[in-house]
């Protein structure tokens, strides 16, 4: 065995077991690290296949944000994992359906065509994985990832509405406002008789 | 004797090699960390008119060693009803990705244990997931004020990476690479070429949201004293204590090198293209004057030194400001300059985009 082949199957037995981990554990916030864990070792393989441009993005993107928030909210959540395993025996003959429905879909996509693919040689020394993307990226799928980008645009406009709501009753501090401020804003002085007794 | 050197150092395995470099990186800068905390007490407390620690050694000096020695020493308390492995792991998630970033920093033309193409994005990458040790550990302390500061801090620092990156990626379209050793030689010539200029408003947002990603004053609320005791670290004692104050100056230390490498020209000498050949041939004053790793070192320290003067002299900023500074003020900054910079390539503005 290789040391390459070593580290594949070092890394592989990592992210199945964590995989595996992430739907079995009972506490949530383990899961979610069980798929910070799946994540990183995925990137791993990533990068064994000369692709570290997408290795280390998996990493900057789903670890370092997305799982981040993930976090966030299953932290602050109160799961109650008893209600949510409740049905379990129940429900079991429709995930079982499910499960070998998407096992079948999943065959059929990528099957045996793409296991038998002869493995790539090695790419030369100076190959840079950033530059081959961009160059695909900005040449022959320009109109694909603009279309995107638009579209991701959009989500983003669109969230920011939804969860938009103004709350007239919240005292607000405007900073600007607060260095503008000038004395008669603040001060009255009033000139008044002095009470008799 | 040098060639009996090169030898001998070529003869050995390359995994011992490999070794010998990770520690020729790793064990100066756990020193200098060590002596950027007596440096923060020592800068400080001559700002605000004392004298600081000066009991320890001559005029203070081994004061950080009596400072690890006491940590060392201590119990770990972990706390009841805490989560035990996740409490543990916490500091570990916080220090190795603080120190594995130092595997792509370039100290001198070629002096770099890991010349990866994409250095740029695995420092990114690799800085994104130092959050985590903070997260875990705010949350496996089983306490309010630590998961308080964790939540604090975690979206603090996520919201300032998009403005760090931004400003970054401002320097990847200056320089045309992702290669830290390319970015910076694509800033040779002269004090002219550094990247301070043509990026300036890129250069203040890097260095503002590297202070609010390291949880530095004036941006450390996931830590506010005069809130939630210490925040994250609020239940921990002893070692894992010590090791989230490595993590945070080695963080420290690291946005200061980044801030020189990325801006000032690295390790590139001011004195280049302005001082005449002849200067830098004079024995001794020359090597001074020329490139080399010392003026890496200085910019380095130079940025250390404002960390300091940041804490010194500003107040810490309110929570909801901190994210409107973050989301409203800076990102916008950067785009803004993004654009500016694709003008400027369209142009050809020299001397720096011709």
């Amino acid at each position: 065995m290789s040391f390459e082949q070593f580290l594949f199957y070092f890394f592989s037995t990592i992210l199945v077991a964590s995989a595996v981990a992430m739907i079995t554990v009972r506490n949530p916030v383990h899961a979610a690290l069980f798929l910070v864990l799946a994540f990183f070792t995925s990137a791993a393989h990533w990068i064994m296949l000369e692709a570290e441009f997408l290795g280390i993005l998996l990493v900057l993107v789903y670890v370092g944000a997305v799982m981040v928030l993930f976090l966030f909210v299953v932290m602050m959540l109160d799961i109650n994992v008893a209600r949510v395993r409740e049905g379990f025996v129940r429900l079991l003959p429709v995930g079982l359906v499910v499960a070998v429905g998407m096992m079948v879909v999943m065959a059929m996509v990528v099957g045996a065509r793409v296991f038998q693919l002869e493995s790539p040689g090695r790419a030369d020394a100076d190959y840079s994985n950033t530059e081959a993307i961009g160059q695909l990226l900005y040449t022959e799928y320009v109109y694909p990832f603009e279309i995107a980008a638009v579209i991701l645009l959009v989500a983003i406009i669109a969230a920011i509405v939804l969860t938009l709501r103004r709350r007239p009753d919240s005292r607000y501090m405007d900073p600007a406002e607060q260095i503008k401020v000038q004395r008669k804003d603040r001060v009255r002085l009033i000139k008044m008789e002095a009470e008799k007794k | 004797m040098q060639q009996a050197m090169m030898e001998f150092w070529d003869g050995l395995p390359v995994i011992v090699q490999i070794v010998t470099k990770i520690m020729m990186i790793v064990g100066p800068l756990l020193l200098v960390v060590a002596y950027t905390t007596l440096a923060e007490r020592k800068v400080i407390g001559y700002m605000q008119v004392r004298v600081g620690p000066n009991r320890v050694g001559p005029r203070g000096l081994l004061q950080p060693i009596a400072d690890s020695l006491k940590l060392l020493l201590k119990e770990v308390i972990i706390p009841s009803n805490s989560d035990k492995y996740l409490f543990l792991i916490a500091p570990i998630l916080a220090i190795a990705p603080a120190l594995a970033v130092w595997a792509v920093i370039p100290f001198d033309d070629g002096m770099v244990l890991a010349d990866i193409n994409a250095g740029l994005l695995y420092l990114l990458a690799l800085s994104s997931v130092g959050v985590y040790g903070i997260i875990i550990a705010g949350w496996a302390s089983n306490s309010r004020y630590a998961l308080l500061g964790g939540m604090r801090s975690a979206a603090q620092i996520v919201s300032y990476e998009i403005a760090m990156g931004f400003a970054l990626v401002g320097v990847v379209m200056a320089a045309g690479s992702l290669n830290l050793g390319e970015i910076v030689m694509s800033q040779q010539g002269s004090v002219y070429h550094w990247f301070l200029l043509p990026l300036f408003p890129l250069f203040l947002v890097y260095l503002i949201s590297g202070v609010a990603e390291t949880n530095r004053a004036p941006f450390d609320v996931a830590e506010g004293e005069s809130e939630i005791v210490a925040g994250f670290h609020v239940e921990y004692s002893g070692m894992a204590f010590a090791i989230f104050f490595l993590a945070e100056y080695a963080n420290m230390i690291l946005i200061s090198a980044l801030t020189a490498l990325l801006f000032l020209g690295g390790w590139l000498s001011p004195f280049e293209g302005i001082l005449p050949e002849s200067a830098f041939a004079l024995p001794l004053i020359g090597w001074l004057l020329d490139s080399g790793i010392h003026w890496l070192l200085i910019k380095t320290a130079f940025f250390l030194f404002c960390f300091l003067w940041f804490r010194a002299t500003f107040p810490r900023y309110r929570y909801d400001h901190i994210m409107r500074l973050g989301w409203k003020v800076l990102i916008p900054v950067t785009i803004v300059w993004l654009f500016v910079l694709g003008v400027a390539f369209a142009l050809g503005i020299g001397p720096w985009f011709a």
